[in-house]
């Protein structure tokens, strides 16, 4: 649980970060949104105090921060920064060993637990574990940045553009892995992006930022939905029906569905997105495809028709 | 001594020599690297964090790097003295700047992002220098200590001149000698030690980074292993000599010293520019000096005399193309005009004037040239046709260039150009016999000894006396080079062995024999 009252941060004058106030839940996770130079990835570095606040007070799990060394409090956050930044001298396993190093760790157990979280990133350990960071390409670098970060199992991960030096295919592929990864379900999680498609796959909440001030923090469908003024209804402007769809979970329609047979098997479940509903329709060349609720496990028919109708319907009543 | 020894046999007979000045030469490079890694590594990463205050010191190191080297070892002596520590101290000078600025590029060229991701995971700042910033800017900081190695190489030759020793007691004694074999003894050992220090760093530049956390500690392991060669030579005699790389390979000088008066004196070696100025300071006792020279009366000099004659007449006489002579026949009585002029006490006077109280050579000539009445107004713009007068790189020789310039323009037509500062005897007579120069003033002594090298049985009948070594080289010279010895100009700038006036005269010492004599007394009460 991190919460975060009147932050600022001034830089020769200039505030950078404006009296902003946040809490992000236990298990969730926050995304900062925004352009360049809105204050997102200061923010992320004033939670481990890689820029000091001018302002504003930062606990987390109750503790204040700035009562912390600053290399005491960040060996217990996991930190993903921008380009992976893998240490281009250490081998995979040494790189994933910093922390554990730090922490005094023998060396059976950082071994046993690089193992481990290598495997469950699909590089096979007696493959990967030696190379160099050259060696790798973009996307099992990112892979070897996720692992060097959760290896002490900290309970809070900052990630400051974490997928930002991948094209977009192999972005995509990692963030789908990364959303199934179990290690990632319990920890809560800052996120910076300026992916607005990004933003809605992974954010439980996102805060909107615009010149060192939070325009507005929500889940994905309030920010799409209810925009709080022009800036926030601009910013999405440019793929809109894509992320009202995104925004849109089955859960919320639900009863707006017709049941299935019980027959089939479910190709979805409720918590995805009529996005991705109409993205596997497409891919898979169906007419209908079946949707499974994630709570009672109950079985219902989607189609592009009905999709579209729900999403109108939806939007009309709003 | 006078058959033609091929290079290989030279190096071979001065094998021992050649050694000790090979590790000296290791030595010196390695101790004085060793001490600006020792300094320039820290200071690099110093000033990596502090940008106001690194071009400071990346430009005081820059002033250094362009003091030339002499000037720098000629600083260094009224601080530190002759021998080993000066030389270090300027080597070290020298090696500061490549290795504080390439550390402190290799640090600064360090991906921030991966300094702030070491940071974001909780390392400290010693953490992160030594496990990230040190290892990935090492192949910049050892591309530096390479760069560092190379210069002191070709800088620590000069030592030679401090009374430090190394290979530049072989390079600069063949200049003096004109021994192409001596200064290829000195010189290629040098380049081969270039190139293969250079090699080895490569080595360890060439180790990728993965590796670069063991080159970090095997590297300084090596320079303090190469520095351990080289056990700084330290004397505690009570009569210490200096003699210039030149007198030690002559036959009239320390050969001489050692053949015909058994004379056994601790030696080190060292240049003519700070020799005078080490004896004054007692850091030296008897020197190799020339009997006119100006620093003889600047620092209470005496010379001692040279009882059993080794050393030959050395009387200056302009040397000119035969010709050059029969073109312009009025030359030869305009440069005769100062013949019976300048005796050894006038020509040391006007040396001290130029030598210690720092008078232009120009000053001192007219001067000289108007007390004597010889002066005359030079008859400008009255020809077209113009000699060209060279002399050597020290003060005596330009004096008298001076005055060969003024008779020659007061009483011809001729203009004159002057080519001063050539190096030495062999620079001045390559010139002179190429028709680069028409004239330049030499000594009987050098060209009997240094050009003409007869053999022993030619020598041994004239080298004591003045006329009959004049005839020889007049003689020689013209059959061998067309070259003419005018009529010599009267003073004698042989060699003497000289010593402090205070310390002569409380020895006893008035003849070289006196000073063995006494040297040998010492040793027998030890």
């Amino acid at each position: 649980m991190i919460i975060a009252r009147n932050v600022s941060k001034k830089f020769n004058g200039i505030n950078a970060v404006n009296d902003i106030s946040f809490e992000v839940k236990e298990g969730q996770t926050l995304v900062f949104l925004g352009t360049s130079g809105c204050g997102k990835t200061t923010t992320l570095k004033i939670l481990n105090r890689l820029i000091e606040p001018s302002a504003g007070e930062i606990t987390i799990d109750g503790k204040n921060i700035l009562s912390l060394k600053p290399e005491i409090l960040r060996r217990g956050i996991g930190y993903v920064s921008q380009n992976n930044s893998l240490f281009p001298h250490y081998t995979v396993a040494e790189n994933i060993a910093i922390v554990p190093n730090l922490l005094k760790w023998g060396k059976e157990k950082t071994s046993e637990r690089a193992n481990a979280l290598l495997t469950q990133l699909k590089l096979p350990v007696t493959e990967y574990a030696n190379k160099y960071p050259d060696e790798l390409s973009g996307g099992q670098k990112q892979r070897v940045a996720l692992a060097r970060a959760l290896v002490s199992d900290p309970p809070v991960l900052l990630m400051d553009e974490p997928f930002g030096a991948l094209d977009p295919i192999t972005r995509a592929s990692i963030r789908k892995e990364f959303l199934e990864l179990p290690e990632l379900k319990s920890k809560t999680i800052v996120l910076v992006t300026h992916d607005v498609q990004e933003a809605f796959e992974l954010g439980d909440q996102i805060c909107l930022m615009d010149k060192g001030i939070i325009v507005q923090t929500g889940t994905p469908e309030e920010l799409i939905f209810k925009p709080v003024n022009e800036f926030a209804r601009n910013f999405f402007s440019h793929q809109r029906l894509q992320l009202e769809l995104s925004a849109l979970k089955f859960n919320s329609i639900w009863s707006s569905l017709s049941d299935a047979s019980p027959a089939p098997t479910a190709s979805l479940n409720s918590n995805q997105s009529l996005w991705e509903g109409m993205e596997m329709l497409s891919e898979k060349n169906e007419d209908v495809l079946i949707v499974r609720n994630s709570e009672d496990g109950s079985l219902k028919e989607i189609s592009i028709q009905t999709i579209q109708s729900v999403y109108l319907e939806n939007k009309r009543n709003r | 001594m006078n058959e033609q020894l091929n290079l290989v046999q030279f190096m071979l007979q001065q094998s021992d020599k050649l050694l000790d000045q090979t590790i000296a030469h290791i030595g010196l490079t390695c101790i004085s690297l060793l001490i600006a890694v020792t300094i320039g590594l820290p200071l690099g990463i110093w000033i990596a964090d502090k940008k106001r205050v690194a071009w400071f010191v990346l430009g005081i190191a820059g002033i250094l790097q362009t003091i030339p080297s002499i000037a720098l070892l000629g600083f260094m002596i009224p601080i530190l003295g002759i021998g080993a520590l000066p030389a270090i101290s300027a080597l070290f000078l020298y090696a500061l700047l490549p290795v504080i600025r390439n550390t402190y590029t290799g640090i600064t060229g360090v991906d921030p992002a991966i300094t702030e991701s070491a940071r974001g995971m909780g390392m400290n700042k010693w953490q992160i220098l030594f496990n990230v910033e040190i290892p990935l800017a090492m192949p910049v900081i050892l591309a530096g200590i390479r760069t560092a190695t190379v210069i002191n190489v070709g800088v620590a030759t000069l030592a030679a001149y401090i009374a430090a020793g190394g290979l530049g007691e072989f390079i600069f004694g063949g200049i003096a000698l004109n021994n192409t074999n001596m200064i290829l003894a000195g010189a290629i050992p040098a380049a081969l030690l270039a190139i293969l220090l250079d090699f080895l760093l490569s080595l360890f530049q060439k180790a990728n980074l993965k590796k670069m956390r063991k080159v970090s500690l095997i590297l300084p392991v090596l320079l303090i292993l190469f520095s351990s060669f080289y056990i700084i030579p330290y004397t505690s005699e009570k009569v210490l000599a200096g003699f210039t790389p030149e007198f030690m390979g002559r036959e009239d000088g320390y050969l001489g010293l050692k053949s015909k008066y058994q004379l056994d004196i601790p030696t080190v070696v060292i240049s003519d520019a700070v020799m005078y100025k080490a004896a004054f300071e007692k850091k030296l006792d008897v020197i190799s000096g020339y009997s006119t020279d100006g620093r003889l009366k600047a620092y209470d000099l005496v010379t001692l005399e040279d009882d059993k004659t080794i050393f030959p007449p050395y009387y200056a006489a302009p040397l000119i193309r035969h010709d050059v002579l029969e073109k312009y026949p009025e030359l030869q009585p305009v440069l005769e005009i100062l013949s019976g002029v300048i005796n050894d006490s006038i020509m040391t006077e006007l040396n001290y004037r130029v030598d210690y109280q720092k008078q232009l050579p120009e000053k001192v000539a007219l001067d000289f040239m108007l007390e004597k009445g010889l002066y005359k107004k030079p008859q400008s713009g009255a020809g077209t046709e113009t000699v060209r007068l060279g002399s050597k790189i020290f003060a005596e020789q330009y004096i008298l260039i001076n005055m060969y310039k003024m008779l020659i323009e007061g009483n011809t037509k001729l203009k004159v150009v002057t080519r001063t500062g050539l190096g030495g005897t062999k620079i001045c007579f390559d010139a002179l016999t190429n028709n680069e120069i028409d004239m330049y003033p030499e000594y009987t002594g050098t060209g009997l000894l240094v050009i003409l090298k007869p053999d022993k049985i030619t020598l041994d009948p004239i080298i004591g006396n003045r006329e009959k070594v004049f005839d020889f080289v007049q003689k020689e010279f013209s059959d061998q080079y067309k070259l003419s010895w005018l009529k010599p100009i009267g003073f004698n700038n042989a060699y003497a062995l000289m010593m402090r006036r205070s310390q002569a005269q409380s020895l006893r010492i008035k003849t070289i024999s006196d000073l063995k004599n006494y040297l040998s007394n010492e040793n027998h009460q030890h």
